[in-house]
């Protein structure tokens, strides 16, 4: 019986429910100075000066840094992106955004290095901020005048104004997918220090591989004198993607020193340096019809980039390959310009330009319902790229590998006794109950492992028997250890607790991918299955000649983990013993390492339902329930995926119904720390309803797909539309996200104006 | 954050603790469960010099029955004051608003001294005072002086308690009847209210506090008059918003706040008459 598919538990957690675990900032480091950061309090100006007397002189205070003294070049954005956008690594003679470094103090306590830099007196020259995309695009104000715009990225074409004709029924609307804080419990932490001359740096980060080029890059150093080491990490969110401008810092300081540095930020820090994520303005219409059938569909967004072009820049990539959705759309058109504002650079968050794509597409699809008077369950149902058609190619040219989307539609629709919902949510209305019902709907289809590159595996198995699992990915919180132990036992026969998973380590992995993108199952864990794979071919070689046989006649017990000649299986060679015989007749362990190819991404997909109450006389909404179906291709471990799908629908509702990062039209951030940025808790979610579909993916061995964004990306256009339908009977169309009391309460209020 | 550098003292007894307060007036802080001082001290916008501790202070853990008044130590936390048998009988609205601050952690670290005396307007537990008209005890180096509840918020984070007092005791008087009504609308659970109202039965009408509608909190006098006058609940709801002035921040409008007074003292009013 193959252990694939089993409700394994975590073998991560024995540890983290007992002595916990072991984060940067936990790492005893002899000597080490702390370092912290003068921030910019102003959304955009010129530095006049920076008075650092105080600051130097300060007791515990060993060094201060400005931008002069470092002697290092700025950071050219990524290739697609504009190439005038430069980010200097402190704030050089202009401030961009509240937040920007502008000044760094090494003291030999933390407390000694908050102090100083409380001390620091930067004098600023205040320059017109920019804080609305819009604005921005106009061009009125520029982050950076010798470029000449704010347009970082441009995705946009001619609009073809025959798009639309022909349609019964056309319906636009404008969605903000408003800015988000990712939050992970750990914030930004990094430790470095010189050990025998090269720099061994200490990361919390979703990928140490890329960490040391970004050092090497930054710090101009060849990757052999670079050790990256990354910990325990306590979430990331695509936010610790890749290092930011604070941790290669120190790990410039540390080689400038020659001490050991280290700096773990604060909450109301992380609020102003993690950067943020979403952050589109999108302009939706869709036509199609009467009897719901949907014909053309346009996608214009405005991407925040904030205030340097990072990584959320070129996300209208992602959400461009995925406009249509699951919906076979005769005539799509996308168009998107990612514009520079004075607020926190955006990066990739949960589902990083996907989710984006869904909330546009599911919230079109629920007003092209209302307006065509249909249920939006038919029109989901009437416009689905039919199972048959797969592989199917859309009209943006992305390739989707398999689905089945009706399937999940259909078992989403039953667990959640859909007509049930309908009649109980006539019966309120009919009554004019305070307590409104809303069912939300949400078909998605997302893409796992977008960006090229493929990844490292490596299996050993010592002479003790002990299997070792080398990985490029980089797992914080996912469950790789438990995952990859699977994949392997299952190859190789041996037991869980007999293997050993090492990850985020440059020294000992050559080379990784890091995790990201939901990537890392069918990429490294495909990585792992064929190490495993080529290990037991050579172990069977090893095997043939130590029982003196032919390799073709050895097979492999694996539920012994023992190999005979078949026919005899009473004389057998162990797994250790071969790890011992390899040593001795071939001088090198038994081992295999592969680098598995990008095989192409994959598509997994799902149907959320939500049902909210609200009280239309607060405006307060209570997500009641929340059904998940999602279909990842095969499903490793069902404990794990469910895992995802519920950080992911926590994370999803939360910015249906709380989450927004504000800030006013100076470029203040409002919304700096816990209290005022409302992170969802679990008294805020019912207890979920999931279940999986499992439509295979030929583009892995395995046949899976990635898991860790679905519940992201499926549930907040369900929450979201869940709201709208609430109110829906009261003339409500549309209501922005967050659907906070207030926002529900004008809702309706002006409904009923309008009425 | 870090907060600033700081003394710190804890005295084993409330003698000297006050003694410290008079000795070193407005650098010295008192620190009871340290919920909204510390948070403030993170941020920097507090930063006393000294903090005198009387967190350990036994003599000022206590819930005594005085016939028609409860008296409530300064050092009881939320989550004793929930939990607590005569307070539960006795004067049952202020258990279950306790019960409802913040999140447990919170509760067991706060403490009903410090929630009256941080004098926040978004607090509960000072609208439970207003609407049982009860009054605060405060010690200081010239002896202890009572305060009636609305004499003794005078702004903004500001308290009748001179520098060198120390608040004693709560005195909650017995209400009339024990039906109340207590509604909050917080954006998650463990939130200040956005706006809150407390209704408690009088003899004749009812005693109403508001949360979050103004500097400081507030007693719905309008409402109040209105049910003595012999006006129903619903028709006297409506005059909630009578001269509050309520702010207007990131979770509502002024506005919206008002509206939500109405509908939040109809509904208190609703359960405590029901
Ligand atoms: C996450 C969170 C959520 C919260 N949610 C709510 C909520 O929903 N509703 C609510 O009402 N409150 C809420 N609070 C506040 C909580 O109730 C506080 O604990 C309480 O307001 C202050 O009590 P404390 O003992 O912690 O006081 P401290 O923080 O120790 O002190 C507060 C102030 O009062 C002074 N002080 C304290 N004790 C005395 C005394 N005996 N005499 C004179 N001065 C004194 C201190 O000097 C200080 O200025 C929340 C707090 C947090 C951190």
């Amino acid at each position: 019986m193959s252990i694939l598919g089993n409700r394994v538990l975590r073998r991560e957690d024995p540890k983290f429910l007992t002595v916990g675990g072991t984060y940067v900032g936990d790492i005893p480091i002899e000597g080490a100075l702390h370092a912290s950061f003068v921030r910019s309090s102003l959304a955009h100006g010129r530095i006049e000066s920076v008075d650092l007397e105080e600051a130097v002189a300060a007791p515990g205070v060993v060094a201060v840094y400005t931008a002069a003294d470092l002697g290092l070049a700025p950071l050219a954005p990524m290739g697609l992106l504009n190439q005038e956008m430069k980010r200097p690594l402190l704030a050089e003679g202009v401030v961009r955004y509240v937040g920007e470094p502008i000044a760094l103090i090494l003291a030999e306590s933390p407390a000694a290095a908050v102090d100083a830099a409380e001390a620091v007196i930067v004098d600023y020259e205040p320059l017109e901020a920019v804080v609305d995309p819009s604005q921005a695009l106009e061009g009125g104000v520029l982050l950076f005048p010798e470029a000449g715009t704010n347009v970082v990225f441009d995705l946009s074409s001619e609009e073809d104004p025959e798009l639309f004709s022909g349609c019964e029924v056309v319906v636009s609307q404008r969605i903000v997918n408003q800015r988000l804080a990712p939050c992970p419990l750990e914030v930004r932490s990094a430790a470095a220090e010189m050990v025998e001359g090269r720099l061994r740096f200490y990361a919390s980060t979703q990928g140490a591989h890329g960490v040391k080029d970004e050092l090497c890059s930054a710090l101009g150093l060849p990757p052999e004198q670079v050790h990256v080491i990354s910990p325990d990490v306590g979430g990331g969110f695509g936010a610790k993607g890749g290092p930011y401008v604070e941790e290669l810092l120190i790990g410039w300081c540390a080689r400038e020193t020659g001490r050991p540095v280290r700096w773990t930020e604060s909450r109301s820090e992380s609020m102003l340096g993690l950067g943020h994520g979403r952050a589109q303005i999108q302009q939706v219409t869709i036509g199609g019809t009467r009897s719901g059938r949907i014909e053309a569909y346009r996608l214009s967004i405005l991407q925040d980039s904030g205030g340097y072009a990072d990584v959320g820049a070129v996300l209208p990539f992602l959400t461009r390959q995925m406009t249509p959705g699951v919906y076979d759309i005769e005539r799509v058109e996308f168009h998107s310009r990612s514009v520079l504002t004075n607020t926190m650079p955006t990066v990739a968050y949960r589902g990083a330009g996907r989710p984006e794509a869904t909330a546009a597409i599911e919230r079109a699809v629920d007003c092209f319902a209302a307006a065509a008077g249909l249920d939006p369950a038919e029109v989901r149902r009437a416009n689905f790229i039919p199972k048959a058609s797969f592989p199917h190619t859309t009209a943006m040219g992305t390739e989707y590998d398999s689905g089945d989307y009706e399937k999940a539609f259909d078992l989403a629709l039953e667990m959640a006794g859909y007509d049930e919902l309908r009649a109980e949510q006539e019966r309120r209305r009919q009554r004019g109950d305070r307590c409104q019902l809303g069912i939300g709907l949400s078909s998605y289809v997302e893409i796992t492992a977008p960006v090229s590159g493929g990844e490292f595996g490596a299996v050993e198995v010592r002479p003790d028997g002990k299997v070792i699992v080398r990985t490029g990915t980089s797992p914080h919180g996912q469950g790789h250890a438990t995952a990859w132990s699977m994949i392997v036992a299952e190859q190789m026969g041996v037991p869980l607790e007999q293997i050993e998973v090492i990850h985020g380590d440059t020294d000992i992995v050559p080379r990784g991918g890091g995790t990201g993108g939901s990537r890392s199952l069918q990429l490294g864990g495909s990585a792992v299955h064929k190490a495993a794979v080529d290990v037991v071919e050579r172990a069977r070689r090893l095997a043939a000649d130590e029982l003196e046989a032919n390799p073709d006649d050895i097979v492999l017990d694996r539920s012994l983990g023992l190999f005979h000649v078949a026919g005899t299986p009473a004389i057998t060679k162990s797994w250790a013993e071969l790890g011992a015989a390899s040593l001795e007749r071939e001088g090198e362990p038994l081992a295999a390492e592969t680098d598995f190819e990008h095989p192409g991404s994959t598509f997994p997909f799902g149907t959320h339902v939500a049902v909210v109450e609200i009280d239309t006389e607060t405006g307060q909404t209570r997500l009641v329930r929340h059904i998940a179906v999602d279909d990842a291709g095969r499903i490793m471990n069902p404990l794990l995926a469910e895992g995802q799908v519920h950080g992911g629908v926590a994370q999803g509702a939360a910015q249906a119904l709380l989450e927004e990062f504000v800030y006013d039209t100076e470029g203040n951030p409002l919304t700096t720390n816990l209290a005022d940025y409302s992170f969802i808790s679990a008294a805020e979610l019912p207890s979920f309803e999931t279940a999986f579909t499992e439509t295979p993916t030929s583009r892995n061995p395995l046949g899976s797909k990635g898991i860790g964004e679905s519940g992201t990306i499926g549930s907040t256009p369900a929450v979201h539309n869940a709201v709208v339908d609430a109110l829906a009977h009261l003339g409500v169309r549309h209501v922005d996200m967050p659907a906070t009391p207030e926002r529900v309460w004008r809702a309706i209020r002006e409904a009923k104006g309008a009425a | 954050m870090i907060p600033a550098p700081f003394e710190y003292a804890r005295p084993s007894s409330l003698e000297e603790a006050i003694g410290l307060l008079a000795e070193r007036g407005e650098e010295a802080k008192l620190l009871a469960g340290g919920h909204s001082l510390l948070p403030l001290m993170k941020l920097r916008l507090a930063t006393p010099a000294l903090l005198v501790d009387i967190g350990r202070l036994e003599e000022l853990c206590y819930v005594r029955d005085e016939g028609d008044v409860v008296a409530v130590g300064a050092l009881t936390t939320h989550d004793t004051a929930s939990r607590h048998e005569l307070l539960r009988q006795k004067i049952p609205v202020f258990s279950a608003v306790a019960g409802q601050i913040g999140d447990p952690q919170v509760r067991h670290r706060g403490t009903v001294g410090g929630s009256v005396a941080h004098g926040d307007a978004a607090s509960d537990l000072p609208a439970v005072l207003l609407a049982l008209g009860g009054s605060v005890v405060a010690v200081g180096p010239d002896g202890r002086r009572e305060i009636p509840a609305d004499q003794f918020h005078l702004g903004f984070l500001e308290t009748a308690l001179a520098e060198d007092e120390v608040l004693l005791e709560l005195r909650l008087p017995v209400p009339a009847h024990p039906a109340y009504g207590f509604e909050k609308l917080t954006k998650r659970a463990q939130d200040w209210a956005i706006v809150g109202a407390v209704a408690v039965r009088r003899e004749e009408g009812a005693g109403l506090g508001l949360i979050n509608m103004a500097s400081v909190p507030l007693r719905a006098a309008a409402v109040e008059e209105a049910l003595a006058a012999g006006a129903p609940p619903a028709e006297a709801a409506e005059r909630a918003d009578e001269g509050t002035e309520p702010a207007g921040d990131l979770n509502a409008s002024p506005e919206f706040r008002r509206h939500l007074a109405r509908v939040l003292t109809r509904r208190a009013l609703e359960k405590a008459f029901a």
